[in-house]
């Protein structure tokens, strides 16, 4: 995965996967403690003790279609070459939280990438998915919730063009505005 | 500076575009759409099913073609990523793998609008993937 957009857009088919009506997933930035924390959390079916320690093992998956499940122990990797740190929790019937920190100024720390195509994709792709997404930074923090936006559009699947386009532009000038005031100059990746 | 968009904002835009919403709405027969599945696992992702998706949905909405764009898991055809499933109306799901965009094109190109094969299909003994 070539940045963090697209781990979460890797991570949320695990939690629709997992039968969730909602996650959340939330970003971090604290420069000031050398920082970059993603946590998703959803409420899906969750996993049993002995699933969750095999979960980020490559060759572990539940899946019966193939034989490799790459995609926590990718992120895990991710987070673990900066000097980070990844944990994972369940519970069956609850759901399941992720949480890999990032040494935000190692040079391996993977950028953000386009968050705001991946958001819309999934807004779109996965209609069924409440999908709360929550950036912190240190000029402010920004909340995009597909609920609110289904409640103005009706059926989020019926997003034309327009909307789609206006929806990614929203979301890169909140993201713009909370970090570049911040760090001055042109905000890290 | 241009005020920061808001979810305001997308009230308005959507205010101006309900006359043309409306138009299209009464036009859609619900058998009459096109469903494509975009396999959008690890391995789909890290092929680029996120630029075919994009790319279905804009072509899709600017040749007029009602689709209906969703993701779905792996399908275990991991070597032939990013792999899509398009059902036509009243007809079998087919999978089509190794789909860049040239691909794309000429899968709404020959298959969607004029209902003739293209390279690329993977034989599969079809049941469709929900999850």
């Amino acid at each position: 995965m070539k940045n963090v957009a697209l781990h979460i857009l890797d991570l949320v088919q695990n939690s629709a996967r997992a039968k969730a009506g909602k996650v959340q997933i939330s970003i971090n930035e604290d420069p000031g403690k050398d920082i970059y924390l993603l946590s998703v959390e959803d409420d899906g079916e969750g996993m049993e003790e002995e699933q969750l320690q095999k979960a980020t093992d490559p060759f572990f998956t539940t899946r019966t279609t193939r034989k490799v499940g790459l995609g926590l122990s990718l992120i895990r990797q991710n987070a673990e070459r900066t000097g980070g740190s990844f944990s994972l929790s369940s519970v069956p019937g609850k759901g399941t939280r992720l949480e890999a920190a990032f040494v935000m100024n190692h040079p391996d720390r993977l950028p953000l990438g386009e968050i705001d195509d991946v958001l819309v994709l999934l807004a779109v792709g996965l209609p069924h998915l409440r999908l709360i997404y929550n950036h912190t930074a240190p000029g402010g923090q920004y909340k995009f919730d597909t609920e609110a936006i289904g409640e103005i559009i009706g059926d989020i699947k019926d997003c034309n063009l327009e909307i789609r386009k206006f929806l990614r532009e929203m979301i890169i000038e909140n993201l713009k505005e909370i970090r570049a005031e911040a760090y001055k100059i042109n905000p890290l990746p | 500076m241009n005020k920061i968009k808001s979810i305001d904002d997308l009230k308005q835009l959507r205010e101006n575009m309900q006359a043309k919403i409306r138009l299209r709405e009464s036009s859609s027969h619900p058998e009459n759409i096109v469903r494509i599945k975009v396999a959008m696992s690890t391995c789909g992702i890290a092929s680029g099913a996120k630029e075919i998706m994009n790319f279905l949905m804009d072509e899709l909405e600017s040749q007029a073609i009602e689709a209906v764009v969703t993701q779905t898991g792996c399908m275990g055809y991991c070597y032939a990523e990013p792999t899509i499933e398009v059902t036509l109306p009243g007809k079998d799901p087919v999978v089509f793998g190794d789909v860049d965009k040239f691909r794309a094109s000429q899968i709404i190109e020959k298959y969607i609008i004029h209902n003739e094969l293209v390279d690329g299909i993977l034989p599969v003994n079809y049941r469709t993937i929900d999850n």
